[in-house]
């Protein structure tokens, strides 16, 4: 980006004084953004080529990423973090969304009341930090503490109780549920805001031809909602691809119990710092956070090409 | 009549499963609250009890605010965040008129390019980071975290004040040019205020992230002196890990902060959200 805008002005057929302000305007914003963003994102894509042979930083090609996928042992790690994180990635779709969906609907029903009350304790999760979620979540589902047992029994469902983040076969689940528990105050506000958008014209011709409850839901709203449905859609999934915090505070830096939480994000920060007997490598870090752009790059890219584009037409 | 009966039922089933989800929101927060007000035994025996004469206790809270440097901690997160949005603001805001108030060979470009950090997050370049900051020698330092913080702000600020910049009359600002004020009093004196409903949404959205970031905290400012709260807590937590009445107050101690500034910006957010975000 070497065109700072105001020295090109002088250049243009009309003549007109250098306009500085537009390059003062913009280069605050620029420095600080290229500086400690974009450049750093290049420069760790460039490391991921880069490997210490020798005491020394040798370029390696694409040395580094044959290793992740192809070396037992970092093989089974990335593999394991990658299949996790497509799970937790599902398990938001089809449980944060959903569920998302269903209370902005109900939210922005005509004349609800207490909506605002209900709007306000959905979306309070949302803005509280991984380190009390965690915690919080760590205490109610601990069987030390009993609460979750103690809730179970008033259902007479205490029978099926069991420490769920404990076992690696459902720690994973019961991750991912917490997250979604935190966070589906988002989809819910995107919807509600999408849904209120809608012209009211439309709601009463549907209703005037007879299409009322659930099938102008399905038939009329669903549909020019979509491109906010879409939008979620991929801030589920850059958000999931880039998750770190509820694991680390709810499991460690481990992703216990036997890895079965370990996420990109988990992976990445022991690669790069190091954790117990693991030692720091930089440069499996940066080839980590290489692939977990990749993905994410590939996800936007899929998101504003294939399907953005596609859903204009319902866009009024 | 069935009709009027048939919604007076379905209005109930919708109060009930939003009720229902309601309660299932707050009430881990709620439990944290009331149980760090207990004493220990009643904790354990009755976690499901409001706090009574006989079971209050306030050592969980004497014992955070006498041990860990929660002070320390909530400064240093005010420091940051303050200055941190401070910044996405008025670099944000400068960079949004400039693109939506002049024509420019590079314009779009310029635009495209603070816009690929709404969809990249910042994280993902922390290895090099890390590394700038250490040569600059900015670890454990509050500007290294101020410093990632407005970079990670900008082009989220940048997209969705240009968006209401459009929306400033032309003609107010060419009354303000024949009146021979300059580009810079334009913006600062004329255009500014007009759009303070949009900053404020801008800010609170950038609030949120920065108040609760782990990781950057984590990697760039361990250091006792520039710890935040949300770090703090973490260590703090693991470290209390037997003392329930300690880290339960922790909890609400660290659950606080965010309610009150969501009180305070919760207004602007849902119309910051409900008006701008989904177009």
């Amino acid at each position: 980006m070497s065109d700072i805008p105001s020295s090109h002005a002088a250049a243009e057929p009309i003549k007109r004084p250098t306009r500085w302000h537009i390059g003062i305007f913009l280069l605050p914003a620029f420095i600080v953004y290229s500086a400690v963003m974009i450049l750093p994102l290049i420069e760790t894509l460039r490391l991921s080529l880069f490997n210490t042979v020798d005491g020394q930083s040798t370029f390696v090609g694409l040395g580094n990423f044959k290793v992740l996928f192809g070396d037992e042992r970092w093989a089974a790690d990335f593999w394991n973090a990658l299949k996790n994180n497509f799970v937790f990635f599902v398990i938001h779709m089809l449980v944060q969304n959903p569920i998302g969906v269903a209370l902005a609907a109900m939210l922005s029903l005509p004349k609800l009341r207490f909506a605002s009350f209900y709007r306000t304790a959905i979306f309070l999760p949302t803005l509280l930090s991984f380190v009390i979620v965690g915690f919080i979540w760590k205490l109610i589902l601990s069987p030390i503490w009993g609460v979750s047992p103690y809730l179970m029994d008033l259902v007479g469902l205490k029978s099926l109780f069991s420490p769920w983040l404990g076992k690696p076969g459902s720690a994973l689940i019961a991750v991912s549920l917490i997250s979604v528990w935190q966070y589906v105050g988002i989809p819910m506000m995107l919807i509600y805001a999408a849904l209120l958008n809608i012209p009211e014209e439309v709601v009463e011709a549907a209703e005037c031809d007879g299409v009322t409850g659930w099938s102008q839901f399905f038939k009329i709203k669903l549909p020019l909602i979509l491109p906010a449905i879409g939008i979620i859609s991929i801030l589920t999934f850059v958000g999931n691809f880039n998750a770190f915090d509820l694991v680390y505070t709810v499991q460690g830096a481990l992703a216990g119990p036997d890895k079965s939480t370990d996420i990109l994000g988990t992976l990445l920060y022991r690669t790069f710092f190091g954790f117990q007997l693991q030692l720091g490598d930089r440069s499996m870090g940066a080839t980590i956070a290489t692939v977990m752009f990749l993905i994410i790059l590939a996800g936007v890219s899929l998101y504003l090409f294939a399907i953005q584009r596609r859903m204009r037409r319902y866009q009024f | 009549m069935s009709q009027a009966r048939n919604s007076l039922t379905r209005t109930a089933l919708v109060h009930l499963a939003l009720a229902s989800y309601a309660i299932i929101s707050i009430f881990p927060v709620f439990l944290t609250l009331i149980n760090s007000m207990k004493d220990r035994n009643a904790i354990f025996r009755n976690p499901m009890q409001l706090p009574t004469p006989a079971t209050f206790d306030l050592v969980g809270y004497t014992t955070v605010l006498g041990q860990g440097d929660f002070t320390t901690y909530f400064q240093n997160s005010f420091i940051v965040t303050v200055a941190s949005i401070a910044l996405v603001l008025l670099f944000g805001a400068m960079a949004a008129f400039a693109l939506s108030e002049y024509r420019f060979r590079g314009n779009t470009l310029m635009g495209l390019y603070l816009a690929i950090g709404i969809m990249i997050p910042i994280r993902l370049g922390t290895v090099a980071i890390l590394q700038g900051m250490v040569a600059t020698g900015l670890v454990n330092t509050l500007t290294a975290l101020v410093l990632v913080y407005t970079a990670q702000g900008i082009p989220l600020a940048v997209f969705i004040l240009s968006e209401f910049m459009r929306t400033v009359s032309d003609d107010l600002k060419n009354a303000g040019r024949i009146d021979g004020l300059s580009e810079y009093s334009i913006f600062f004196r004329l255009v500014l205020p007009l759009v303070r409903p949009a900053m404020a949404t801008v800010a609170v959205f950038t609030m949120i992230p920065i108040w609760n970031d782990l990781w950057f905290p984590l990697i760039l400012a361990p250091s006792e002196a520039t710890k935040t709260v949300t770090l703090g807590s973490q260590i703090f937590i693991g470290q209390f890990v037997t003392n329930w009445n300690a880290v339960l107050a922790a909890l609400s101690l660290a659950i606080l902060p965010v309610l009150i500034l969501y009180f305070i910006f919760s207004r602007q957010l849902i119309r910051g959200i409900t008006s701008g975000a989904v177009k």
